[in-house]
């Protein structure tokens, strides 16, 4: 008995917590559908969604329960396997980076010991983290460039031509712009010495500048940029431009397997939001908390975790007025702009970066 | 026995992907079970405590070189019906190759297992560290990664001279000594309008 649940404990724990994460993160996803459409109508002079609950606030389950409900058309042509393969991938690769969102400080002041079985002894924290990779900067990353697949695939199995060519727009503007968010994020890794996204935001807290946007400022206006272009949303729209490619990649696809690129789109953009907050602005910190909180305690962590949210949030809000403010790019100022200036001034920022750590290093 | 379990799953994962890599006839298929491959193995990786070679594998290979090669084939676009009978006459070639390398993958088993055994070093802890694979890349292996780096220069710029366009530059120059044998000003409209 003691072993079985010493060997299930660990399992039952990381299971609580990723269900946790997902609820939290489902939560924020489903209110930023709706946070964009509110904020779209307000900033075109209309009212938005308001029949479903007060304000709308249940706009988002309507639009799910409808999403389930709806007829599940499959095109009599698509090849049948990669094209149920092509959703799965998408949404799977838009949630597994929430394993390494460092959602708040480590909770040092409870004692574990109560725990049967001394389940509890050696254990002197708990993360407000699921899994502590310590190359989560890079597992992001890799991540992300997989959940290309789902789209390129989701355009060609679909065997209509606006896909492919909606599939093949998007596959080249990820990997094109994908190098200078890679090139962005160096600058940062840099001056953090780690790749841990914890130890980015302890380096940060520590380092002479507190937040890392005011020695890479040029880094993070890159990154910005190219968030916008990894989440397909407005400037970038492209793999979706309505007017030129009906729907783009997703075309074809209908009822549920519709909503789980819907979905995998939102949580990729709660994913580069939570990269930028890490990165760039301090994650979970927020300045002079520590002196009225103990450190490690409860509060202080659940404060942090909350302004960590609140961070993400303003960057949410920040893609939707965005979106409600600027027109679309065309394909090839799209290509150029991302080959031919932001990856030489993503490059020319990691040399700047370098002077800069030779200087504080010395 | 869970790290067992895990290491089960992954590799059987490996081999099937790897199998139905060699079965399908359609490329894309392939290729897709080429990304399984890549992924099972990064998953393997991480289980023998190298993260960063894992992160690296799946960042590179499966997100940046297989997207390139499924984007090829989506352009081409083959046919699947015609079965491919060219490389027949290869087949016990093949076979040949298979018998070698399953009999190198025996050897290497016997080997470990004749060895004698040594008491196993804490390596965990260093090895498959980002930290101790920079410091080695640049102290130990320096001169590797300058051949690599070489290497990889001279392939960009072998590709953007395959990429280039030849006519453009001469195309341009006989624009220009036409503007300077006509004198500039009226031309430039015209020439502006024909590029």
């Amino acid at each position: 008995m003691e072993a079985i649940v010493k060997q299930l404990f660990p399992l039952v724990v990381l299971f609580g917590a990723a269900t946790a994460a997902f609820g939290v993160v489902m939560i924020i996803v489903a209110y930023t559908v709706l946070a964009e459409r509110k904020v779209l109508g307000w900033i075109q002079g209309r009212i938005g969604p308001n029949r479903v609950g007060p304000w709308g606030m249940m706009q988002p389950f309507a639009d799910l329960l409808k999403f389930i409900l709806k007829e599940d058309i499959v095109p009599d042509k698509s090849t049948k396997f990669v094209y149920f393969l092509a959703p799965i991938v998408a949404v799977t690769c838009a949630l597994m980076p929430m394993i390494v969102y460092p959602f708040g400080p480590a909770i040092t002041s409870i004692d574990l010991s109560f725990l049967p079985y001394g389940l509890g002894n050696g254990i002197r924290q708990i993360p407000l983290t699921i899994g502590q990779i310590d190359v989560g900067v890079l597992f992001v990353l890799g991540i992300t460039s997989v959940g290309v697949y789902g789209i390129a695939l989701a355009g060609w199995s679909s065997n209509n031509k606006y896909s492919l060519m909606g599939g093949l727009r998007s596959s080249a503007q990820l990997i094109s712009y994908e190098l200078a968010m890679g090139a962005s994020v160096i600058g940062v890794v840099m001056l953090a010495g780690t790749l841990d996204l914890n130890g980015i935001i302890y380096a940060q807290i520590q380092s002479p500048f507190r937040l890392y946007i005011i020695p890479q400022f040029i880094g993070f206006v890159v990154f910005l940029i190219a968030a916008f272009a990894e989440t397909n949303r407005v400037p970038f729209d492209l793999p979706e431009a309505e007017t030129e490619l009906v729907a783009g990649f997703h075309t074809e696809y209908s009822a549920l397997k519709f909503a789980l690129f819907f979905m995998g789109e939102y949580v990729n953009m709660f994913t580069v939001s939570v990269m930028a907050t890490t990165l760039f602005l301090g994650g979970w910190y927020f300045p002079g908390l520590s002196y009225i909180f103990e450190v490690g305690s409860v509060p202080y962590a659940l404060l942090s975790a909350g302004i960590f949210i609140l961070k993400i949030c303003a960057f949410l809000f920040f893609y939707i007025w965005v979106r409600g403010t600027l027109p679309r790019f065309r394909f090839d100022q799209l290509m150029n702009f991302g080959w031919k200036f932001l990856l030489p001034v993503a490059l020319g920022n990691v040399i700047l970066t370098i002077v800069i750590v030779y200087f504080l290093n010395r | 026995m869970i790290t067992s379990a895990l290491f089960f799953l992954f590799a059987g994962l490996a081999i099937a992907c790897a199998i139905s890599l060699v079965y399908h006839k359609n490329p894309l298929y392939s290729a897709i079970s080429l990304v399984g491959v890549l992924i099972s193995l990064a998953c393997i990786y991480v289980m023998l405590a190298a993260p960063f070679i894992a992160a690296v594998q799946i960042l590179i290979y499966a997100g940046a070189i297989m997207v390139l090669v499924v984007f090829v084939i989506m352009l081409l676009n083959l046919d699947d019906d015609k079965p491919i009978n060219r490389l027949r006459h290869l087949y016990v070639f093949g076979g040949i190759m298979g018998v070698v390398l399953l009999a190198q993958t025996f050897f290497i088993f016997y080997a470990v297992n004749r060895a004698p055994k040594q008491a196993v070093v804490d390596t965990t802890e260093t090895v498959g560290n980002t930290l101790s694979i920079g410091a080695g890349m640049y102290t130990e292996y320096l001169l590797p990664v300058e051949i690599v780096g070489i290497l990889l220069l001279m392939a960009v710029v072998g590709s953007v001279m395959l990429a280039r366009r030849l006519e453009q530059p001469q195309l341009e120059l006989v624009v220009d000594s036409e503007l300077e044998k006509r004198g500039e000003g009226e031309l430039e409209d015209e020439y502006r309008i024909r590029l």
